[in-house]
């Protein structure tokens, strides 16, 4: 515990040392504006909530993400501080995630950053703002989803744009499965079971349903399960390829 | 000791037993790193082929051999970076394969390269090491201070690393290696690329220590084997050719010089001295 919360500390304020944290931050804030008040019409649509908002996070951390994960594990592996690390007394499980948690902090920083879209809509209206809490709640789980398979693929290499690209269409993958154009694949053959497990893969169907307000068990469990298996892969392939 | 530079080769693995019984004469403190047909296989390449020895303390190994010899590989084991395709490593009592953390804990260790955060500062980076080595309050101000004050360290204390020069990031990395005071010290070419004076800094700062730690350095500097260790082991392709103190090495070549004696026993280990070398590693 004690080791993991110095790797975690360690990890997170390494994004403050550099350009990355400042990029990432502004960026992100710049994009999820922009989309709620131009795609979204989060004016022109009158209603006092934040869904125009919060839909576009999907897309936007399908991006975002991938840029902050691909360092995770790649950039150790590149500048062999790996060797370090795993010569320190720590365990695998420690150092996996710490990280992780440093990384997820560090989006849940960025997430927010985004509060005075939240002033703006109750200065403009009478919003729920428990739906709006949950909303947020169902967006960092989102992006935790997004980083434990970010983790796993950066384990895997020591190229950051190789990372990056392989998240980026693992990710794109867990999106469309909820996607019309990917269940109608399925749909007319396959047993409705299988529909539904495809479906229920989808990060969109768990984070539509926790968007809306409420917070499902079963939602949660789905993302706490993915993190909790791609993060045992990471320890699985670090463990397999410590070296290379 | 005294042997003719032709039964050197023959009797290279067979000198462990003899040596260690007189480097460790009047010090029964046991071994401190114990090494048993450690072998790693990377597919077809074998790159440690059944590896045995002891350090004992107070010894300074010198673990010498070419490029690809296998030296860092055996290190990477030693230090449980690696996990070896057979055979065991012990050091300090604690197997690395069932008590891996206790190994590390009594370690420090010199990557190649002394790798280090870049973006960190020397002074976020060495505390970070503190704090991971779980040293307490008050041990942790006085082993700071200790490594800062043996390195040199205090004018870039506040200095990112990236931006130090070469010698200044090996003496981070060898702050690092120092600072939870270990009994045994692994270092993976501890001078290379540095110049002759911070050299003869490293080597004199090993030289400071080596009276109450076991050293295990790797080099391919022949002068330095010389300079700091006590004992030398010889490895190419994966196998010890010879092990014996520096001084005894180099009298087995006619001229005296252990460049001539590594040259010899590495060259020849390829084509036609292997069956030789092999029936001493099983003798």
């Amino acid at each position: 515990m004690r080791n993991t919360l110095t790797l975690f500390r360690r990890e997170f304020w390494s994004y403050f040392a550099t350009p990355l944290a400042f990029v990432f931050i502004v960026i992100f804030l710049l994009l999820a504006g922009a989309l709620a008040f131009y795609l979204g019409g989060f004016y022109e649509r009158g209603q006092a909530d934040l869904a125009p908002f919060f839909n576009y996070h999907p897309w936007l951390y399908l991006f975002l993400i991938p840029a902050l994960s691909m360092r995770l594990w790649a950039e150790e592996r590149k500048s062999g501080t790996i060797e370090l690390l795993m010569t320190l007394p720590v365990t695998l499980w420690q150092a996996v995630i710490g990280k992780y948690l440093a990384a997820w902090a560090f989006a849940g920083v960025a997430l927010v950053l985004t509060f005075p879209i939240w002033i703006t809509v109750n200065y403009l209206g009478d919003p729920d703002n428990g739906a709006i809490l949950a909303a947020y709640i169902g967006s960092f789980l989102m992006a935790g989803g997004f980083l434990a398979i970010g983790s796993c693929i950066s384990a895997a290499t020591r190229n950051q744009v190789i990372a990056f690209i392989f998240t980026v269409v693992l990710c794109f993958g867990f999106l469309l499965s909820g996607f019309p154009m990917v269940l109608g694949l399925f749909d007319g053959w396959a047993p409705r079971a299988i529909v539904d497990a495809v479906a229920s893969l989808s990060f969109l169907t768990h984070f539509a349903s926790i968007s809306k307000g409420v917070i499902d068990v079963r939602d949660l469990l789905y993302f706490g399960i993915l993190i909790g298996v791609w993060l045992l892969a990471t320890a699985i392939v670090l463990e397999m390829k410590k070296a290379d | 000791m005294a042997r003719g530079p032709t039964t050197a080769l023959a009797g290279a693995g067979r000198t462990t037993g003899s040596l260690l019984g007189q480097l460790t004469a009047g010090n029964d403190a046991g071994k401190m790193i114990e090494i048993k047909h450690l072998t790693k296989r990377y597919g077809e390449l074998l790159a440690v082929d059944d590896i045995s020895f002891d350090v004992a303390p107070g010894q300074v190994l010198g673990f010498l051999g070419p490029n690809g010899a296998g030296k860092s590989t055996t290190m990477k084991m030693i230090t449980g970076f690696l996990s070896p395709t057979a055979g065991s490593v012990r050091v300090c009592g604690h197997d690395l394969e069932s008590a891996p953390l206790a190994a590390k804990s009594c370690m420090g260790y010199l990557p190649e390269g002394a790798p280090s955060y870049p973006e960190m500062t020397v002074r976020s980076f060495l505390e970070f090491i503190a704090d991971i080595r779980g040293l307490s309050a008050d041990v942790r101000k006085r082993r700071l201070d200790d490594v800062i004050g043996r390195l040199a360290l205090s004018s870039v204390l506040e200095q990112v690393i990236e931006t130090l020069s070469k010698g200044f990031k090996r003496r981070v990395g060898l702050a690092q290696a120092l600072l939870h005071d270990p009994q045994v010290l692994i270092l993976d070419e501890p001078t290379d690329g540095l110049d002759p004076n911070q050299k003869h800094e490293v080597r004199s700062l090993i030289n400071d220590m080596s009276r109450d730690k076991i050293i295990v350095i790797s080099t391919h500097i022949l002068e330095e084997v010389d300079a700091v260790c006590n004992r030398a082991i010889i490895i190419a392709s994966g196998r010890i050719l010879a092990d014996d103190t520096p001084k005894n090495l180099a009298a087995r070549a006619p001229s005296g010089r252990l460049d001539d004696v590594f040259r010899t026993i590495t060259t020849a280990a390829t084509p036609r001295a292997i069956p030789a070398a092999e029936g001493a590693a099983h003798a």
